[in-house]
């Protein structure tokens, strides 16, 4: 009963993450980008809330492992939209082909 | 009694946390006067911190078990401090006139204290952020020329990359998680039991790990963001990050995944074909002199994973010894191109052409550094690639011990195409004499002195190995 619960909300997360990774190989945009990262993110921590809830419910780790994702991935994102403000400057663009200056 | 044990056991972090401080107040309330009291001041704290960090140091644990210390862990601070000071001395000139050197340094030291508790971690959580309080401050300071178009570019690969790997690493957490209950590494590690699931999750976290090492097929970001990053910052992160890594793979990650040994040795086995043949094959075709830094700081871990892949004493030893090299050759290196780019601009190889002409003592001195990056005999470069190997061969696999003596072979010719530049290609304007400062020449000589010493002297190998503990 249980497990049939916790499978479906893993396959969810699965997919979420792949979705996640998807869109970040395939996306241009540098937000969009980032927002594909943050749907990875919350993919993991759904995987951390369910395994909790199912499996090791007398114990809080998941749910406080959940917490501290979620704040750092907005300090991440924070960062992350400073630099790319600051690369719109310099190149008026958000669009990540046409900040292409170095290759190998 | 539970905040005297905190003084004692995180005297490295409170450390750093203080010099933080002192640096935000000099900053938000000390008028804009010149930034020679600064930097002075934070180069005074670092060696401090050090003294303290090398000869106060205890065993224990803290926080239930969250936070673990012991002389290894504290050799390897010193080790991550020790290098964070030269690369400190090396940039003075530089951060001289800047005007945001309190910033430069705030963002630097957070990032040090990450590793510090990356590397103490006990716990999952705790290693989650220290790892992000290592790579979130990166990235503003690669974006650190802000009106540089190269400079923001390498700062969004980095930040992207960076929060794209650790999501990938935290998805084989989550997984790891689920199937043992419990985020703590001493628990976990009994609870491995080679499982389908926990394969999987063994793959995902060592791509985390391997992003942020950068071995080949996760090293894309390495040589654009090293080029593109202020120097400073490239020689933090080839040198000081990739070391925090190593050191965290040792005390971390190694105990986790012994359990499962047959998995574990044929991902280590791949990684390092792969990361030994492109880092070298890459370093070929450069040009531009911190590109070339770049890939072969990919081969050096290469070499670094051969020895951690035997996952036994010897081999950690081996890594901690050649990091302690790797960071004396490098920053030999990188502190002369500094110099170099600080005074010209000039960072291509083959601007170097005729070197020798103008500068022989910094001529010799990145040609000593280069000669023990390639693993010269005298020098200590060929001592710390020596025991790498003897520790990668504990596992008796001849194959892999062959295919890397052969790529330090192939390695020497683009080494000595530097050489070549520096003391035999003409040019008729080279790079006009030097002027270093007071601390850039201490930076250099202390990189000096420690590739001979640690090549001559046996004894930091002893000391390593007696601290490791066998």
């Amino acid at each position: 009963m249980n497990n049939t619960e916790l499978n479906r909300i893993l396959i969810v997360s699965a997919l979420l993450f792949f979705i996640g990774v998807y869109g970040f190989l395939t996306r241009r945009n540098m937000i969009t980008m980032l927002m594909a990262v943050e749907i990875m993110l919350n993919s993991v921590t759904i995987n951390f809330v369910a395994f909790n809830k199912y499996l090791y419910a007398d114990k809080m780790d998941g749910l406080f492992f959940t917490i501290f994702i979620i704040t750092i991935a907005a300090a991440e994102a924070a960062v992350a939209i400073a630099i790319i403000i600051n690369l719109y400057r310099n190149f008026n663009s958000i669009d990540i082909n046409d900040s292409a200056t170095m290759k190998y | 009694m539970i905040f005297v044990n905190m003084m004692d056991l995180m005297n490295a972090e409170l450390g750093i946390v203080i010099i933080l401080f002192i640096l935000l107040f000099m900053k938000i309330l000390g008028k804009p006067e010149s930034n020679s009291t600064l930097l002075n001041l934070t180069n005074a704290l670092l060696v401090l911190n050090l003294v303290v960090v090398l000869f106060l140091n205890s065993d224990g644990v803290l926080f239930n078990g969250m936070f673990h210390t012991n002389h290894t862990i504290a050799l390897e601070k010193g080790i991550l401090l020790f290098g964070t000071l030269i690369i400190s001395l090396q940039s003075f000139k530089w951060l001289m006139h800047h005007k945001h050197a309190a910033e430069f340094y705030i963002l630097l030291l957070s990032s040090l204290l990450g590793m510090f508790y990356m590397i103490s971690s006990g716990n999952f959580l705790i290693f989650y952020l220290g790892l992000e309080l290592a790579s979130i401050p990166l990235a503003a300071l690669a974006n650190f020329n802000l009106k540089e178009k190269k400079s923001s570019e390498a700062a969004l690969k980095l930040i992207l990359l960076s929060a794209f790997a650790s999501a990938i690493m935290l998805f084989g957490i989550s997984i790891l998680y689920g199937t043992t209950g419990t985020l703590s590494f001493s628990e976990v590690s009994l609870l491995i039991s080679g499982g389908s699931l926990q394969i999987l999750s063994i793959v995902f976290i060592f791509t985390g790990f391997a992003f942020k090492l950068s071995a080949v097929p996760f090293h894309f970001w390495t040589a654009d963001v090293y080029e593109g990053a202020p120097i400073a910052i490239t020689s933090f992160l080839s040198v000081i990050s990739k070391a925090a890594m190593v050191f965290v793979f040792i005390s971390v990650l190694s105990p986790l995944f012994v359990s499962a040994p047959a998995v574990w040795y044929m991902v280590f086995l791949i990684i390092i074909v792969l990361t030994m043949a492109f880092g070298n094959l890459f370093a070929i075709r450069q040009n531009n002199i911190k590109r070339f830094i770049a890939f072969s700081s990919i081969t050096q871990v290469g070499y670094i994973l051969l020895a951690l892949s035997a996952g036994n004493k010897p081999g950690a030893a081996a890594a901690i010894y050649f990091m302690m090299v790797y960071i004396f050759s490098n920053l030999g290196a990188l502190g002369v191109i500094s110099l170099v780019s600080a005074q010209t601009g000039l960072e291509n190889i083959s601007d170097y052409r005729g070197f020798y002409k103008t500068n022989p003592v910094y001529a010799w001195i990145l040609s000593i550094s280069i000669f023990s990056l390639a693993g010269i005999p005298p020098t200590a470069g060929f001592f710390g690639k020596m025991f790498l190997v003897i520790a990668g061969a504990s596992k008796g696999n001849s194959m892999i011990i062959a295919f890397a003596s052969l790529n330090m072979v192939v390695s020497l010719y683009y080494y000595l195409k530097i050489i070549k530049a520096i003391f035999i290609d003409p040019n008729d304007s080279p790079v006009p004499a030097l002027k270093p400062g007071f601390s850039i020449a201490a930076g250099l000589a202390v990189c000096m002195f420690g590739i001979i010493f640690t090549g001559f002297a046996g004894g930091f190998y002893d000391y390593v190995i007696k601290t490791c503990g066998f």
